[in-house]
């Protein structure tokens, strides 16, 4: 009994030290400046400010840099949703010579760190004239190898006598993957989306290298050049951080069962 | 309503047909299959592939931008005499070796705990998790924040408990010359600003690790445990000798992925310092080095260069791990 209460103390200790940053963000995100810069802890504060959500809105053009967040995340997504299925069914249920080489060829690609690939990439969408625009954002990441990966493992789980008996119907194998395999591999078509998603919206270094002017910018990079301007005040820019969380989040709890079960580890019982 | 959907079915089904004559014995799917890879192998191939050829010909030019002279290996040969180089490496290294034993041992304790209660498992492992699916620019700025040195809390604390205040990510000297106070000289070992994104990183990311750890805790048989347990082993016992070697697997998949990620970090180092350089450059890991020689001094040959010894770097490392952390795994 005691050793359990300990635990659960050991747990709630972790619990709290994970989220409190976040809750000091929340809260300082409605205090005044004073309360956000004092040197003297402050949870809550006195009053609560909502004007400073207006604040931040004015004080850079966030609502663009969610437009484009949100463009790109969304596009991004479904290319890496639709690429996958295709390949990953192919590489499951398709046969045709060359099969296993090309499926490690493309296992492979993950091993290749992002670092090396950024210079020649960032050359190639300067040739193709893509800088600034949204195919350099989106285009490059509409495929990704991991989700392959996934998808194929979901394809396999199906049983063959499906398609024999679809096949026997008369049903080729566009039909049966539009209308019967993807609405079976749904769970695995959330789990890819949900990471395709994540990442674009989360990433820093593509963006950051690839687009230059303010209309083009996305939220994460708005963020760190919001907070390297003149002047900002850190109530607002805690303001900011939270609007830039919030969305992935929602998303985080609208979706969790997803994210912790399908992919991180078979046999997770919650 | 219908009519849409039953137009569109009848296209894919002739597309189906022009498939079906088109494959024969001997090319059997291919068709079909070409028509299925062809969108995600081209793009994996010109975004993934081709760049990785494409990084060592750039390696091999200097000067700004693409254009230079031909130079071979002098980019190499130039990396290798640099101060700068080695210490984005070294800077690499303490951050690796910083992060990862670290995260790894309180993932797995906490998962451990988490494995041992029933009621607020699910609760605790949904808050646990919640850092990694925020982005990591948005916590920095919450974290810059708290260990601000004139209203940070970090230094609230410190004032608290009577001891004087730090500058945090704005310091550029030796944490272990800052412990001994002054014994170690300033230069030694990690500053004090790499010890922050140390710190931030194993915040930011420890949820991954615990819900893996939890993963393959949970399919552990109970038996195993159970049988120890009667053969009179105690709790540490049973975790030292039954738990650990069938954990094995999942833990040797979270060194090989977590030496690759750390490896190469980067958005944790630029948004917690501004620059990633971080004071007097003590925080510029590799990757970092890479991106203030492309981005700030043009120098793409250079950065290309460095970039393909970070890429031979991790190969290496991999092949290291599979090899002597491989042989120790047990798979049943």
């Amino acid at each position: 009994m005691i050793r359990r209460l300990i635990l659960y103390v050991f747990l709630l200790a972790g619990a709290l030290f994970t989220t409190l940053p976040f809750v000091w963000m929340a809260t300082t995100a409605f205090k005044s400046l004073t309360e956000a810069v004092s040197p003297t802890l402050v949870w809550w504060p006195a009053q609560w400010q909502w004007y400073n959500f207006v604040e931040t809105f004015q004080a850079a053009p966030f609502g663009r840099y969610f437009f484009n967040s949100f463009l790109v995340g969304f596009v991004v997504t479904t290319g890496v949703v639709l690429t996958s299925l295709g390949a990953a069914y192919a590489f499951a249920r398709l046969d045709f010579p060359g099969r296993a080489l090309l499926f490690g060829i493309v296992l492979a690609t993950m091993m290749i760190p992002f670092e090396v690939t950024l210079i020649p990439n960032y050359v190639l969408i300067r040739n193709l004239g893509w800088y600034n625009t949204y195919a350099a954002l989106i285009v490059p990441w509409c495929a990704s190898a991991f989700s392959i990966f996934l998808m194929r493992q979901a394809f396999m789980g199906l049983p063959s006598d499906y398609f024999d008996a679809a096949k026997v119907d008369g049903c080729g194998h566009l039909r049966f993957l539009i209308r019967i395999a993807a609405p079976l591999v749904k769970p695995a078509m959330v789990t890819v989306g949900l990471f395709a998603f994540l990442g674009s919206y989360n990433s820093l270094l593509w963006p950051l290298i690839v687009t230059s002017e303010d209309t083009m910018r996305v939220v994460q990079v708005g963020l760190t050049v919001f907070s390297g301007a003149e002047g900002v005040r850190l109530h607002l820019l805690m303001c900011a951080s939270t609007i830039v969380i919030l969305p992935t989040v929602a998303l985080y709890f609208a979706a969790q069962r997803y994210f912790l079960e399908s992919s991180l580890g078979s046999g997770i019982k919650g | 309503m219908l009519t849409p959907w039953i137009v569109l079915d009848g296209c894919v089904a002739r597309c189906d047909n022009i498939f079906d004559r088109l494959s024969t014995r001997a090319l059997r799917d291919t068709p079909i299959a070409l028509f299925l890879l062809a969108p995600a192998l081209a793009i994996l191939g010109v975004f993934g592939v081709a760049p990785l050829f494409f990084a060592v010909y750039l390696s091999l030019f200097g000067g700004k931008y693409s254009g230079g002279p031909f130079v071979g290996f002098g980019n190499f040969l130039e990396a290798f005499g640099s101060d700068a180089f080695w210490r984005s490496f070294l800077v690499t290294a303490y951050y690796a070796a910083g992060t990862i034993p670290a995260t790894m041992a309180i993932s797995f304790t906490v998962a451990y705990g988490l494995f041992r209660i029933t009621r607020g498992r699910g609760f605790f492992r949904t808050v646990y998790f919640l850092p990694y699916v925020t982005s990591a620019v948005a916590a920095a700025m919450v974290w810059r924040a708290l260990l601000n040195p004139q209203f940070g809390v970090a230094n609230a604390i410190l004032a608290w408990a009577g001891v004087s205040p730090q500058q945090w990510l704005l310091e550029p000297r030796g944490v272990l010359h800052l412990i001994t106070g002054g014994r170690i000289p300033a230069e030694a070992g990690p500053s004090l600003a790499l010890c922050c994104i140390i710190l931030f990183e194993i915040w930011h990311s420890s949820g991954f690790m615990i819900v893996v750890f939890l993963a393959g805790l949970t399919a552990i048989p109970r038996e195993l445990e159970e049988s120890a347990r009667i053969d009179g082993a105690g709790a540490f016992q049973v975790i030292r000798n039954v738990i650990l070697p069938l954990l094995s697997p999942t833990v040797f998949f979270l060194a090989i992925v977590s030496v690759i990620k750390s490896f190469q970090a980067f958005n944790s180092f630029y948004a917690l310092t501004g620059n990633g350089r971080g004071p007097v450059d003590t925080t510029q890991n590799v990757t970092v080095y890479i991106y203030s020689n492309f981005y700030e001094y043009q120098r793409w040959g250079y950065g290309a260069a460095v970039a393909t010894l970070l890429c031979l770097a991790i190969v290496t490392l991999t092949v290291l791990q599979w090899r002597f952390l491989g042989r120790k795994v047990h798979y049943e």
